[in-house]
């Protein structure tokens, strides 16, 4: 029967994280530097073991220090924007929503270029933390522009964050306009997504606003479905709706700040990740968000390995792979929809 | 069931709702009409404490609803809205299974029972065939009969439908609210229903409430309220008002302004006779 039950909930989000272990498995074996797959896998165990044996020190450093933190990271974001792009759908009521939609990226754009013209990129927190500060200023100027009443109205908050968006976007065409060829370099990297800089640093500086910021989403999944079909309807069920879209509105933005922070503006995953996972589980956001979250970390870290290794030893932008691949794949779910549906 | 006691509301400065009491029996079918403005909807808000009167009180079995918290109002008082949509293709069964949700409080499941409720409800609603089937995929009026379901899984007492037939050919209006009708005499629903069509208000309610820019006009079984100088001067049209020849209810006829003329013509015809 096509109802959300907790069974099927935990039976699909093992299957998912499974698949997630595989894609993470697969993306340490691959590199410009090659390692023998197997080799790759028993460094890694070993390593999670606290053993030593297997692997030259370079071979060692590759998978651990260089790998293995890039897919986490890259995991970890992958979940947190289809997560925030699921909560933006329906907290703006709307399906153009993405993580980005409201200006949060754009404030985070601002902070990192300002960290990269001051050169405090070189250190490896200053970059992430400013786009953090920017990101966090954006969210707060949103939310006191795009409330009536003390009452978040979606399309007010919308046309607030579409509109401190594009006063951002003017901004980081003039600091890109000033900017000197090597800072160019970084910046336009950064606008396009980036993991080449992961480090353990980074997952334990996003790792809580993910983490958190799922747990308390997740809490009010059901609350959510019903602010679907009308925010009357569910306040007249007993949900409080005001709460819910204040919480919605800071965990997704949260979430998307913390991601975007440490690897720059990551495009699609966050519009084509919840509409997949709608497609084939269905709209409800008790399961919705859990595949959401493992489905993105597997898609994008997938994307990102064949980012690195497409062109090898040539890094392309992770937001040309996902928007390559992510693309065709969504308009084949669209076309293939019903099909998909009696599943 | 319902009392109320001369409620009065206001959004801004000019009052919507002016000293309104009216009550209402356990079982009855009441039909809420007047023009567009007259305070309708706001009453139903009212009724489910979307809204709180600025003065006066809603008596819910003698309880204050505003000492009922919104769950416990959600258990008793269900609402059907005009509009009937989800913004993603949620199954029928789900749609249904939500109106459970004031029995869960924080529990993010719904249980066994909480099934068989949900499956009852679309057994009144002759929407178990559909179950599966995704919202979206659906016409209006099997649309509005899932909310109906839904309503009923929250297994109330009370029913307020705020213009149910807006939108729905009168195949499916019938349709609807013979179903309706079927939940009232069968399953002792008391039915609250603002409506614009008069003559679906004639036939099928047991008392109308007639409104006039946030007052009761008029109040009484359609007989007494549907009468063509009320209608007049409420509505400011002119109308034709006689019994529906099956069922012996006032009906109303529209009339153009030249019917108009003749009809007044004809009338002293008839007074000259």
């Amino acid at each position: 029967m096509k109802i959300v039950t907790r069974k099927k909930v935990i039976v699909i989000s093992i299957f998912l994280s499974l698949l997630l272990c595989l894609v993470i498995l697969f993306s340490i074996t691959l590199g410009s530097v090659k390692v023998k797959p197997l080799r790759s896998i028993a460094i890694f165990f070993q390593s999670i073991l606290g053993l030593k044996g297997v692997g030259t020190e370079t071979e060692r450093a590759i998978i651990l220090s260089l790998r293995v933190p890039r897919a986490l990271l890259a995991g970890l974001v992958g979940a947190g924007l289809s997560v925030s792009g699921a909560i933006f759908q329906a907290l703006l009521r709307n399906p153009l929503a993405d993580p980005y939609i409201l200006g949060v990226s754009s404030g985070a754009a601002v902070g990192a270029i300002i960290s990269i013209l001051m050169g405090l990129s070189t250190f490896s927190i200053g970059l992430p933390l400013a786009s953090f500060i920017g990101a966090l200023l954006t969210i707060a100027i949103v939310f006191k522009f795009g409330r009536q009443d003390g009452k978040i109205h979606p399309n007010t908050l919308l046309l607030a964050g579409v509109i401190i968006g594009s006063f951002l976007s003017a901004l980081i065409m003039f600091f890109i306009s000033i900017s000197q060829k090597e800072e160019l370099h970084t910046i336009i990297f950064w606008l396009m997504g980036d993991f080449s800089f992961s480090n353990y640093e980074a997952i334990r500086m996003i790792l809580p606003y993910i983490f958190f910021g799922f747990f308390f989403l997740y809490l009010r999944a059901r609350h959510l479905n019903l602010i679907l079909s009308g925010e009357e309807g569910a306040l007249q069920m007993g949900v409080d709706v005001e709460r819910l879209k204040l919480i919605s509105y800071l965990f997704a933005s949260l979430i998307t700040a913390a991601s975007v922070s440490v690897c720059g503006l990551i495009g699609f995953v966050g519009l084509i990740v919840p509409h997949s996972v709608r497609l084939i589980f269905g709209p409800d956001h008790r399961l919705l968000l859990p595949s959401a979250a493992l489905i993105g970390a597997s898609f994008l870290i997938a994307s990102d390995t064949f980012a690195r290794t497409l062109l090898a030893p040539i890094e392309l932008p992770v937001g040309v792979i996902t928007a390559a691949f992510g693309g065709p794949f969504f308009i084949y779910l669209l076309r293939t929809r019903k099909v998909v549906k009696t599943l | 069931m319902i009392e109320v006691h001369s409620i009065s509301f206001r959004y801004h400065r000019d009052w919507v709702l002016q000293d309104v009491s009216f009550q209402v029996g356990k079982g009855e079918f009441i039909g809420v009409i007047g023009p567009n403005g007259s305070g309708k909807t706001t009453l139903l808000k009212i009724l489910t404490r979307l809204l709180s009167p600025q003065q006066g009180e809603v008596l819910f079995e003698l309880i204050p609803l505003k000492k009922m918290s919104r769950t416990d109002i959600a258990k008793r008082i269900a609402v059907v809205s005009q509009e009937a949509y989800a913004l993603f293709p949620f199954s029928v069964i789900e749609i249904v299974l939500m109106g459970r949700s004031p029995y869960l409080g924080h529990l993010m499941f719904e249980n066994e029972r909480d099934l068989e409720i949900a499956k009852r409800a679309m057994e009144w609603t002759d929407l178990l065939s559909l179950s599966e089937r995704s919202i979206d995929e659906l016409s209006g009026g099997e649309r509005k009969r899932v909310f109906i379901a839904r309503a009923l899984a929250q297994e109330p007492e009370v029913i307020l439908l705020d213009e149910p037939t807006a939108n729905l050919d009168i195949h499916h209006q019938i349709e609807f609210l013979d179903l309706i009708l079927s939940l009232n005499r069968e399953r002792g629903l008391t039915i609250i229903m603002a409506t614009h069509d008069m003559n679906i208000a004639s036939e099928f309610c047991d008392r109308l409430i007639l409104f006039r820019e946030g007052k009761i006009y008029k109040t009484g079984v359609p007989r007494e309220v549907i009468t063509k100088e009320t209608i007049e001067t409420v509505y400011g049209c002119d109308v034709w008002v006689d019994q529906n020849p099956i069922s012996g209810m006032p009906r109303i006829s529209l009339l153009r302004k030249e019917t108009h003329e003749i009809e007044t013509m004809g009338r002293d015809r008839i007074s000259t006779k």
